[in-house]
C-alpha cells in the first residue's frame, strides 16, 4: 500500500464522521489569527537560494563570473600597464616573465593587462545584447502565444524563418553589414538572439496556457490581465531566464568569434576575440601563449554561463526547492 | 414540470473547433458536441459518461463559460448565459466552479496553494485580505487536510491531496453548482471512496447541485440519480441511473455497463 493511501487515511481518520458545519460556515465567526497557524515554510527566495546552492557546479560558475566581473572593473588596481601600451623591445615575453606573469604579445603589450581590460568588452558584449532583448521576446512570446491572433502567427513565421539560420552565420552576416565597433556587434547579436529567444517565450506560453491552472484563476474570478501578468508570466519568465543565462555563454564566444574574423570589435581594443585574433599571427612561431589565454578565457567564461544557467534551473523548479 | 426547478437547461448545445492550418490560410472545423438537451435539477448529482474524447470537458467548460458554444443556449437560473449583463455573469462566475481533471496542472506550480485557494474569496470580494488565511485554513480542514498545508506547492502533494485542493478551491467561492471533472480518475480505489464521500457530505451540507463527468458507470450509480451517456458528441441516453442500469438504450451504454461493475466500489463506500 503507497504511503499515499496511509496519508489519506489518516486524515480519514480524524474527519470522520465529518461533523457538519452549517452551511454558512465561510461568512460566520471571525477567523483565527493567521499567526495562529504553525511555523510557515521558509520562503521562496530561501528555498531557491538552497536549491542553487546543492549545485556545486553552479556556486562555482557563479564565483568565476563575479571574478571575471569584478577583474574588469576593478583592472586599474588590478594591474599598472596600460593595455594600449606596447614595450617592442620585450615582444612576446614568454609566462611568468617578472612583472609580467602571464608574458607579453606580439607587440609587447602586458596579457593580464590585456585580459582585465578585455573583460569589459567580451562581458559587455555577452550581458548587454541579452538583458535589452529579454523584455522584447517575452513581450512577443507572450503575445503570440497567449492572443493566437493573426499578427502572432505571422510573426513567429517570420521569426521561424530566421531561425533557420545558423546562429553563427546570421551573426557574422548582420555584422559585416553593420560594420564593427562594440555597438554593432552588439547589434548584430541581439538580432540574432531575438528570433531564438521569442521562440523560447513562446513555446513556454503555449505550453502554460493550456493548463487548468489558467481556467481555474478564470473561474476564480481572475481578469484577463491578472491571468497574463500574475499566473502566466511567472511560469515563462522562468524558462527564459534560464535560457538567456546560457545563452550569455554563446554569446560570449559568437562576439569573440566575430573579432576574431575581423568583422567584430576592431584592434587594438584588448577584446578576448581580438587577442586571440594577435595571438594566432604568432601561435605556429611557437608564441602559444599570447592566443591561448584569452581563448582560455572566453571557454572558461561561456561554460561558466552555461552551468549557472543549469543552476538557475533548478532554483527556480518548484520540484527541486524541497525544504 | 417547471422550469425553475432547473438550476441548469442546456437546449440544442453545439460545439465546433476550428484548427487552423500552419499558415492560418485553411481550417478544418471538428465537432466535439452535437445537439445536446438535458437540465440538471437544483440539488442533484448529474452524471455524464462518455469515452476519452467524447466532450465531456467541453460540456463543462460550455456551462462555466470557459469556451464558447457555436450555437444552443445555456439557461442558469432560468437566465440565458450569453445574455447576461456584466455584473450577472461574474454573479454566474461565483456561483458556477470546477474542480479539474488534471489535478496536476490544476494548481500553478509556482505559487503557495494556500494562495491560490484564497484568490477567488478575494475576487469575489467575500472576505478581507485578512480574514483570507483564516478562511482558507476552515476549508482545507473541512476537506481533510492540515494548516500546514497552505504554504506548501502543488508537487509537493499526492494525487488524493491535489483532489482535495481542488475541492476546497471550488468551494470556495461559495458556488451553488460545481463540475466534477473526473475527480476520482487517477486515483486508487480506497482514496476514490473517501473523496466520493467527502463530496456527498459536502453536497448535503452546502446545498450544492453537482454535476460528475466520468467514464465510469460505477461512480455514476454510486453518486447520481439521473445521468446521460456521450458518445463522440452526441448524448446518446438520458435518464435515470437505475433505468440505465436495467435497460440500457444503447450499444455504448451496454459496453460501459459490461466495463465496470468493480465491486470495490461499493464495498469501499
Ligand atoms: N481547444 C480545442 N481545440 C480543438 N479541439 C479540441 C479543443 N478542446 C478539445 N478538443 C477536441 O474535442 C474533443 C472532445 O474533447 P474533451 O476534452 O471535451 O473530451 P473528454 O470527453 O473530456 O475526454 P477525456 O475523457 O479524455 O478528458 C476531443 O477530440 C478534443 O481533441
Ligand atoms: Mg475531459
Amino acid at each position: 500500500m503507497s504511503a499515499e493511501i496511509i496519508a489519506n487515511q489518516t486524515q480519514q481518520a480524524t474527519q470522520v464522521p465529518p461533523a457538519p458545519k452549517p452551511p454558512g460556515e465561510l461568512s460566520g465567526e471571525p477567523a483565527p489569527a493567521a499567526a495562529a497557524s504553525p511555523a510557515r515554510q521558509p520562503s521562496r527566495k530561501r528555498l531557491a537560494l538552497r536549491a542553487f546552492a546543492r549545485d556545486k557546479a553552479a556556486v562555482v560558475a557563479l564565483v568565476v563570473l563575479l571574478l571575471a566581473v569584478g577583474g574588469a572593473i576593478l583592472a586599474p588596481l588590478l594591474t599598472s600597464y596600460d593595455p594600449y601600451a606596447g614595450d617592442s623591445s620585450r615582444r612576446l615575453a614568454p609566462l611568468f616573465t617578472p612583472g609580467h606573469w602571464l608574458g607579453l604579445d606580439g607587440q609587447g603589450r602586458d596579457i593580464w593587462s590585456r585580459l582585465l581590460y578585455g573583460g569589459r568588452y567580451s562581458l559587455t558584449v555577452a550581458f548587454v545584447p541579452v538583458l535589452c532583448v529579454f523584455p522584447i521576446a517575452l513581450a512577443l512570446g507572450l503575445f503570440a502565444g497567449a492572443t493566437k491572433s493573426r499578427l502572432g502567427g505571422i510573426a513567429m513565421r517570420v521569426l521561424d524563418a530566421v531561425f533557420a539560420f545558423p546562429i553563427v552565420l546570421l551573426a557574422l552576416a548582420l555584422a559585416a553589414v553593420f560594420g564593427g565597433g562594440l555597438g554593432n556587434v552588439m547589434m548584430a547579436i541581439g538580432i540574432t538572439l531575438l528570433p531564438y529567444m521569442t521562440r523560447v517565450a513562446y513555446n513556454a506560453t503555449v505550453q502554460e496556457i493550456g493548463k487548468e491552472y489558467i481556467e481555474a484563476a478564470r473561474v476564480a474570478g481572475a481578469t484577463n490581465a491578472q491571468l497574463l501578468f500574475k499566473q502566466l508570466m511567472p511560469n515563462v519568465v522562468s524558462p527564459l531566464v534560464v535560457y538567456a543565462t546560457s545563452t550569455m555563454g554563446l554569446m560570449i564566444v559568437t562576439a569573440s568569434g566575430l573579432s576574431f574574423l575581423g568583422v567584430g570589435i576592431t584592434p587594438p581594443t584588448p577584446d578576448w576575440g581580438v587577442m586571440t585574433s594577435d595571438g594566432s599571427q604568432v601561435l605556429l612561431e611557437g608564441y602559444a601563449h599570447v592566443a591561448t589565454i584569452p581563448g582560455f578565457a572566453v571557454l572558461v567564461v561561456a561554460l561558466a554561463f552555461n552551468l549557472l544557467g543549469d543552476g538557475i534551473r533548478d532554483a527556480l523548479d518548484p520540484h527541486k526547492q524541497t525544504s | 414540470m417547471h422550469p425553475y426547478d432547473a438550476l441548469i437547461r442546456v437546449e440544442n448545445l453545439r460545439k465546433e473547433y476550428t484548427v487552423k492550418s500552419m499558415f492560418g490560410t485553411s481550417a478544418k472545423s471538428f465537432v466535439a458536441v452535437e445537439d445536446a438537451s438535458f437540465h440538471i435539477s437544483r440539488g442533484e448529482t448529474w452524471g455524464l459518461i462518455g469515452e476519452s474524447g467524447s466532450g465531456k470537458t467541453t460540456i463543462g467548460r460550455m456551462l462555466l463559460s470557459l469556451v464558447e458554444p457555436t450555437s444552443g443556449t445555456i439557461l442558469f437560473d432560468g437566465n440565458d448565459i450569453s445574455k447576461l449583463d456584466r455584473s450577472y455573469q461574474r454573479q454566474m462566475r461565483r456561483r458556477t466552479q470546477m474542480v479539474f481533471q488534471d489535478s496536476g496542472s490544476a494548481f500553478n506550480p509556482r505559487r503557495p496553494v494556500g494562495e491560490q485557494i484564497a484568490f477567488g474569496l478575494l475576487q469575489y470580494d467575500l472576505c478581507t485580505r485578512r480574514e483570507a488565511r483564516g478562511k482558507v485554513l476552515d476549508l482545507l480542514d473541512r476537506v481533510g487536510l492540515a494548516d500546514m498545508h497552505y504554504d506548501r506547492y502543488a508537487h509537493e502533494f499526492s494525487g488524493g491531496q491535489k483532489q482535495r485542493l481542488g475541492i476546497a478551491r471550488a468551494l470556495a467561492s461559495r458556488p451553488d453548482f460545481i463540475v466534477l471533472d473526473e475527480p476520482t480518475a487517477a486515483l486508487d480505489v480506497s482514496v476514490q471512496a473517501q473523496i466520493l464521500n467527502l463530496l456527498k457530505d459536502l453536497q448535503q451540507e452546502r446545498h450544492l447541485t453537482l454535476m460528475l463527468i466520468t467514464h465510469n458507470l460505477a461512480l455514476v450509480e454510486f453518486m447520481c440519480d439521473r445521468a446521460a451517456v456521450l458518445n463522440h458528441g452526441v448524448l446518446v441516453e438520458a435518464g435515470s441511473v437505475d433505468d440505465m442500469f436495467q435497460a440500457p438504450q444503447s450499444d455504448l451504454t451496454r459496453k460501459l455497463l459490461d466495463a465496470v461493475l468493480e465491486p470495490e466500489i461499493s464495498a469501499a463506500a
